[in-house]
């Protein structure tokens, strides 16, 4: 392993995370990717847009979210010392909202009066709905027709927020189609449409600008843990999809190196079923939707469908500064099948009394799996990225138990 | 040095009519039909083929370019079978030109280096890759330049005075103006502003300029040829094939007999253009 002097001076100039990220956009879209990049650099420097996000984040959002000490989990686990960051207490119910806010507060100084976006688990969906209404921006989110059944909750949401939800019906009809048809929008209303894309993933500048925004969750834990235990934590773990709740947990810590980094994969019904979503763990580096990246296909290059019982984990690709990460070997990827995580769902249910999504409970899995092999002075910080109330209906048709009954 | 490409336009230039290049994809709906009907298309009119490369996510494309693509790999087809079609092709015809049309993951997977030999010993003359802006040039543009292909870029509505030298720059063979912003097989471009547009391209460049997405009708495309060198009809081609298939998505007899016709017709439209 190479270390580096700092790994958090990426992406350079042209996007890249070493061989990951860059721009694959067709060239009606480069214009719009550059003019969004200036954009970008200039709020990023203007005291002005900071403080406009900064009065949103504390009274609209709720931040700062607690860094909470899982006495129960811990002492049920009886080894590292447990602390969850309670992203899943924002409004709307989990970190997407950190991210949509800053694009949602760009696309005003842009002018942009018509926003689109993608969602998989509706988490990012419903932010994006909310932040428009809030701001009185046409919105229209795009999101598989799979995804529509099975988390009917959130299309709920957001069609009351004022979004128009649109099911995508080709290709296989979950996230990765939604993110093809909502490029088709953009490419389409070029002039007046802002896309607000939900990870750190897509072309330059989304993986870095995005990270941006969710690095709040990082530099919040970084002082709460000095406040409460008088240190830096000794290490993080976070699912991760595309990995925006875990890339805005961990990039403040990169250059920690006592700090230890786990990310966590989807890994389905197992990484040996092909049935998973775990494309560090299963795939290999490829260019799709803007960048490249880690990626699940087969020989010819033909993007495969991924699986898991999580809609928000259930995507074919990675961050590409994850990717880099993985390759550099900074951040460890591990991965959780859908019953490990549906395990950890019903545990930290019972436990703390705080239902994780199933997203979440994919990095709870790991805590699980992790922490009673470490001493009691090991402290260890989860991010509780979201919450369950979404995914309460579909947990119950799996264990058979039906609601009210 | 001439190309089939350069020579198809010159020699156009010399017919003083305008061309007609036609997209289907490769593979679709089976790899013998899809043979049959690149052989086809000479004949019945086409001056330069652009064989679209199937895959899974084609983010630029519309429902019908879309649904080809997802056909054709059903029925199996791979990049290899598809730079293989080339080969038969060529065996037959030397002088039409053919160019790959695609994005650029199929490609980086198969390996960038092997592609271009083995395109070239195909026979293939051009790539079109959606996906791989001038920003990206590294990846295929420049080493396929230096293996003899040439890299067409798309010029679009965006692209403005100030960036269409960077698109130019290394753009060879011709230049794909497309004439709306969206995607394949969408809205109907107005023709003034597409010969509007041409003349501002045809200003900073040499090159030959083809327009294309959204042609579909014989009418619309010799509207389109009046203001450019030559234009693309795809959508409504691979939509001819899919309307033949029967109920199990197998060719029929009418498959190959009806994309010949309607490049036929789209054919005596364009070379009604006179200059």
């Amino acid at each position: 392993m190479t270390v580096l002097n700092s790994y958090r001076t990426g992406p350079d100039h042209r996007g890249h995370f070493g061989i990951h990220g860059g721009r694959f956009v067709a060239e009606t879209l480069m214009p719009l990717i550059l003019e969004l990049e200036k954009a970008y650099e200039a709020a990023k420097v203007d005291p002005a847009y900071h403080a406009e996000m900064a009065g949103y984040l504390t009274h609209y959002v709720g931040r700062p979210s607690p860094l909470y000490f899982a006495e129960r989990l811990t002492k049920h686990l009886g080894g590292a010392k447990v602390y969850l960051k309670r992203e899943e207490l924002n409004h709307t119910g989990s970190h997407k909202v950190n991210n949509v806010l800053g694009q949602i507060l760009l696309a005003r100084r842009m002018g942009k009066e018509r926003v689109i976006a993608e969602t998989g688990a509706g988490q990012h969906g419903v932010a994006t709905a909310t932040l428009c209404a809030r701001f009185g921006l046409k919105c229209v989110v795009y999101m598989g027709a799979v995804d529509v059944e099975r988390q009917a909750p959130n299309v709920f949401r957001m069609k009351m927020l004022g979004a128009e939800v649109v099911p995508v019906q080709s290709g296989s009809r979950t996230l990765k189609d939604a993110m093809n048809e909502a490029l088709r929008d953009w490419v389409t209303n070029v002039h007046d449409t802002f896309y607000c894309i939900g990870t750190v993933a897509g072309p330059h500048p989304y993986p870095a600008m995005v990270r941006d925004f969710q690095s709040i969750i990082g530099r919040e834990t970084r002082e709460q843990m000095q406040e409460m235990e008088g240190r830096l934590p000794d290490s993080l773990i976070a699912c991760v999809g595309g990995g925006s709740n875990a890339m805005g947990l961990f990039h403040p810590f990169l250059d920690d190196p006592e700090v230890k980094i786990y990310g966590v994969e989807a890994a389905g019904r197992g990484i040996d079923t092909h049935e998973h979503a775990a494309s560090i763990a299963g795939g290999r580096p490829g260019v799709l939707h803007g960048n490249r990246t880690y990626l699940l296909m087969d020989d010819d290059g033909q993007i495969i469908e991924a699986h898991s019982i999580s809609a928000g984990l259930d995507y074919p690709g990675i961050g590409p500064e994850h990717s880099w990460l993985n390759d550099v070997g900074r951040v460890t990827y591990l991965n959780c099948t859908d019953q490990e995580a549906l395990d950890a769902f019903q545990l930290l249910t019972r436990l703390e009394g705080i239902i994780p999504a199933l997203e979440s409970a994919h990095a709870i899995a790991k805590v699980i799996e992790l922490a009673p092999r470490l001493p009691a002075d090991h402290l260890m910080v989860v991010n509780l990225s979201g919450r369950g109330d979404k995914d309460v209906p579909q947990v119950a048709e799996i264990l058979g138990t039906r609601l009210g009954a | 040095m001439t190309t089939r490409i350069s020579d198809r336009f010159a020699a156009l230039k010399e017919e003083g009519r305008p061309g007609l290049v036609t997209f289907v994809t490769a593979g679709d709906p089976d790899g013998e039909t899809s043979l049959a009907i690149l052989r086809a298309l000479p004949g019945a009119g086409a001056d330069v083929i652009e064989l679209g490369v199937p895959f899974t996510d084609p983010m630029a494309d519309g429902p019908a370019i879309q649904a080809a693509g997802l056909r054709a790999l059903k029925g199996g087809q791979t990049l290899a079978k598809t730079l293989e079609m080339v080969a038969a092709f060529r065996g037959e015809d030397q002088t039409t030109p053919v160019v790959l049309m695609g994005y650029f993951n199929p490609i980086y997977v198969f390996g960038v280096e092997r592609f271009l030999i083995d395109a070239k010993v195909a026979g293939v003359d051009g790539l079109i890759v959606v996906d791989l802006p001038p920003e990206e040039d590294d990846e295929l543009c420049i080493p396929a330049l230096n293996a003899g292909l040439d890299f067409i870029r798309l010029a679009t509505p965006t692209t403005d005075d100030k960036r269409l030298p960077t698109v130019l720059a290394n753009t060879a063979g011709f230049v794909y103006y497309v004439s709306i912003t969206g995607i394949t097989g969408a809205a109907t471009p107005d023709a003034n502003a597409v010969a509007t547009a041409v003349a501002r391209i045809k200003s900073h460049t040499a090159l030959p300029v083809a327009v294309g997405f959204g042609v579909k009708t014989p009418e619309q495309a010799a509207a389109i040829a009046q203001g450019a060198d030559a234009v693309v009809v795809g959508s409504a081609l691979v939509e001819v094939v899919r309307r033949t298939l029967d109920e199990e998505g197998k060719a029929t007899s009418n498959t190959v007999i009806g994309v010949e016709a309607l490049v036929s017709e789209l054919a005596e439209a364009v070379r009604g253009v006179r200059r």
